[in-house]
């Protein structure tokens, strides 16, 4: 009985055994679905499965308007989908060469830091629900809630916003809102506090995460990885920086930069996110310029609705821009722009009519789900889950 | 470097492959023969200036009656180092529509091509695991082609896997435990 | 449900020196009524998001909105639940596994259909999505809205609560 625990002398072999994750399973974050070769607890071969979700948003982008696709977008990422409508229409703005106003740009870069931390917030919650930690994700819902509030005093909506419009913002923000969001500007970094006590320096967190799925630069670039997934790696791509949008190149932050490229770099990347994206916000309230928020560009925007009630020339151009589309230069246009998961790219093809002849969709989920395989395959089963959550990966986005 | 002298240099290099290069709003688009293409990509991946090491995205386009070749394979390639983009588009016969894999040079295309293959129908040679990625096995079609009806080929033409969802909720119907 | 005590209504009497007690007395109702309200007030949902709507879903079990306090626990197996929400778009290719998971619940189910992808399909009327997860499931109530807020998540579960509590003949045989 001494040699017991000694694995010298016998060694185990186990029967490999297939198991499928999902895609009705409760951390997967949607439908993804993996089929795991195991051999005892390692995975030796790990076979993603996509496309549970796809609902043909490229295709259905090419029967419709310019301005009638806008609220796809929002059901890509339905996590974040304020920052897949800036993403859309500042493609659709550099399409037809019009500029959204500096108070507009303003706005838009506001809200989208604020979408960008909502959604961080429920990949924080739900990476940790799934290491097993359900206090977090308790905490960290309220902070969402406060922000989907104000979202709400915004323009209605919760979820799927459809907040930015082409050639601007649909209607001004009032001083309610803005007070509102200063006072939980001001709050956050407390709130921040609470979860990073909680998380970061947790030991079972530290032993679930640190040097698991680690990926080096050469390799992630190589991958086509973008967001914190690629930050967590060392490599400092962001779009924010290297081709600023919006009023990026106007307010100060830094981008976070991981060492090691395994699962807890990627969550310090993204946690320094978000305390980035705060103080974004911040800038912005104080800096907001005065001015208008749509751009004055008749051919290409809808008009005001109460010319449109009053006045019959603006009814006539919004019934035409509304029917027809505009008329837009043949071309074709790639724009990226940040959003919390990643590089979401916009490359329109136009042949001069209202539609997009071809609306492509660059998903930074769909490639990091991609990547699962390389980050899954020699790790043990426990350390999928993990890879799972630090990829941060949104099924509506990845399959569309 | 400028987008502009990244296509002259393509085509310095490789003068019998480019087909056109075109320019909008300061970005360009270099449409190429498909012959050459993964010596093409190796190129733009090695050589130090260009350095196009970020594989962006990779996406089919359907030219249904605009051009004579119906269909192109578009890459678009980014340099983190220098900061640089590029479009290539890569022209596709309907007649055979087989490209090569760019897959050893990237392998973040991956999926990509997968994902042109099952939305169009454009087989790439090389490629290791050539399988309809967002659409189930058994379906009949290529849905982002121009001919593809947006709603479907119609309700005789269902995919046999939902038809046969379909029967089976019939078929249960009887064991429901209505009181 | 009625109650039925001694004459004197509701007199305490004296189980044991200086403790009082209510006096021995019988609840009347009918079976059906004890079950139903005994099923309503711990429903079990099964946790099964498929799109923007599960986002929504999630926020209604989380801390803000907390749909514990009305007894209602998320489970992963569908062995153990007892309604489904199908929150979200049904794709032809996720159709044959929500047909699966609904197949695998025990008796009496009952299926929720949250937003509108899940009732008619919404805006994607292509050809891979499912217009309506009726084609293929019973569905006991639709809640509208895309995605629905909170509050809809609540009142869809009270109006299958009225539902259930409205019950009668599962019950019968042993009446």
């Amino acid at each position: 009985m001494d040699n017991l625990f000694d694995d010298t002398e016998t060694t185990f072999e186990t029967k490999q055994l297939t198991v499928s994750l999902g895609p009705q399973h409760p951390a997967t974050h949607g439908v993804l679905r993996l089929d795991l070769d195991l051999n005892g607890e390692t995975v030796v071969k790990c076979t993603p499965y996509v496309g549970y979700l796809h609902r043909g948003i490229e295709k259905l982008g090419e029967n419709k308007t310019y301005f009638a696709a806008l609220p796809l977008s929002d059901r890509l990422d339905y996590i974040s989908s304020m920052n897949n409508n800036v993403g859309y229409v500042n493609a659709v703005e550099k399409l037809f060469g019009i500029e959204a106003p500096e108070r507009a740009k303003f706005i838009r870069t506001m809200v989208a830091e604020m979408g960008r931390l909502s959604s961080h917030i429920v990949w924080l919650g739900t990476h940790v629900l799934d290491i097993g930690a359900t206090t977090p994700f308790l905490l960290a819902m309220t902070a969402r809630e406060k922000i989907l509030d104000l979202f709400e005093i915004l323009c209605g909506a919760r979820l799927t916003v459809s907040y930015p419009r082409i050639g601007g913002v649909r209607n001004d923000i009032s001083q309610q809102f803005l007070d509102e969001l200063y006072a939980f500007v001001l709050d956050f970094p407390s709130r921040m506090d609470d979860y990073e006590t909680l998380v970061t320096e947790n030991r079972i967190w530290k032993e679930r995460t640190v040097d698991v799925g680690i990926i080096s630069a050469e390799e992630a670039i190589n991958w086509g990885l973008t967001g914190g997934t690629l930050r967590g790696s060392g490599v400092d791509y962001d779009v924010r920086k290297y081709a600023p949008y919006d009023a990026y190149d106007k307010v100060d932050f830094k981008v976070p930069v991981g060492v090691k490229g395994d699962c807890y770099d990627r969550y310090l990347v993204r946690v320094g996110e978000m305390r980035e994206a705060n103080k974004i916000i911040q800038q912005c309230i104080e800096n907001l310029p005065a001015g208008p928020v749509m751009a004055e560009a008749p051919k290409f925007t809808l008009p005001p609705k109460d010319l449109v009630m009053k006045d019959m020339e603006h009814l006539i151009h919004q019934f035409i821009l509304i029917t027809k589309g505009p008329t837009v230069a043949e071309g074709e246009v790639y724009v990226g722009t940040e959003v919390p998961k990643g590089e979401l790219g916009f490359y329109f093809i136009s042949d001069g009519t209202g539609k997009p002849y071809r609306m492509r969709v660059r998903a930074p989920s769909f490639v990091h789900a991609s990547v699962m395989p390389r980050l899954c395959e020699g790790g043990l089963l426990a350390d999928v889950i993990a890879n799972i959550g630090t990829i941060d990966i949104v099924l509506g986005e990845c399959d569309r | 470097m400028e987008p502009l002298k990244i296509a002259d240099e393509i085509k310095e290099q490789f003068p019998d492959e480019v087909l056109d290069i075109r320019e909008f709003r300061g970005q360009v688009a270099v449409t190429v023969k498909k012959a050459r293409i993964v010596e093409l990509c190796r190129y733009l991946h090695d050589e130090p200036s260009l350095f196009f090491d970020f594989p962006a995205d990779l996406f089919g386009i359907d030219y249904l009656g605009k051009k004579e070749n119906r269909f192109a394979v578009a890459y678009n390639l980014y340099s983190i180092r220098h900061r640089h983009r590029i479009v290539l588009k890569a022209e596709v016969a309907e007649a055979s529509p087989v490209i090569d894999s760019v897959l050893p040079v990237w392998a973040g295309v991956n999926w990509h091509e997968r994902e042109c293959f099952d939305l169009f129908g454009i087989t790439f040679t090389g490629h290791p695991d050539l399988r309809r990625i967002l659409l189930p096995e058994g379906w009949e079609g290529y849905p982002l082609r121009k001919d593809y009806p947006l709603k479907g080929p119609g309700p005789d033409q269902e995919w046999p896997g939902f038809v046969d969802v379909l029967d089976r909720a019939e078929q249960y119907k009887k064991y429901e435990w209505h009181g | 449900m009625g109650l039925i005590t001694s004459p004197t209504a509701l007199s305490l009497v004296e189980a044991e020196e200086g403790t009082k007690i209510l006096a021995p007395n019988i609840v009347i109702t009918s079976f059906d009524k004890v079950i139903n309200w005994a099923r309503v007030s711990s429903l079990w949902p099964m946790t099964f998001g498929l799109a923007c709507c599960a986002i929504e879903m999630m926020a209604v079990y989380a801390s803000h909105n907390d749909l514990d306090r009305m007894g209602i626990i998320p489970r992963g197996s569908p062995r153990q639940s007892d309604f489904m929400f199908v929150a979200g778009t049904v794709t032809k290719k996720m159709s044959e596994v929500v047909r699966r998971v609904y197949d695998q619940m025990p008796e009496p189910r009952y299926v929720i259909s949250v937003g509108s992808c899940a009732n008619s399909g919404g805006i994607f009327n292509t050809y891979s999505t499912v217009q309506g997860c009726d084609t293929f499931l019973p569905v006991d109530v639709y809640i509208p809205g895309c995605p629905p807020r909170p509050e809809a998540f609540i009142e869809g579960i009270i109006k299958l609560q009225e539902k259930m509590m409205r019950e009668q003949f599962h019950w019968s045989r042993w009446r």
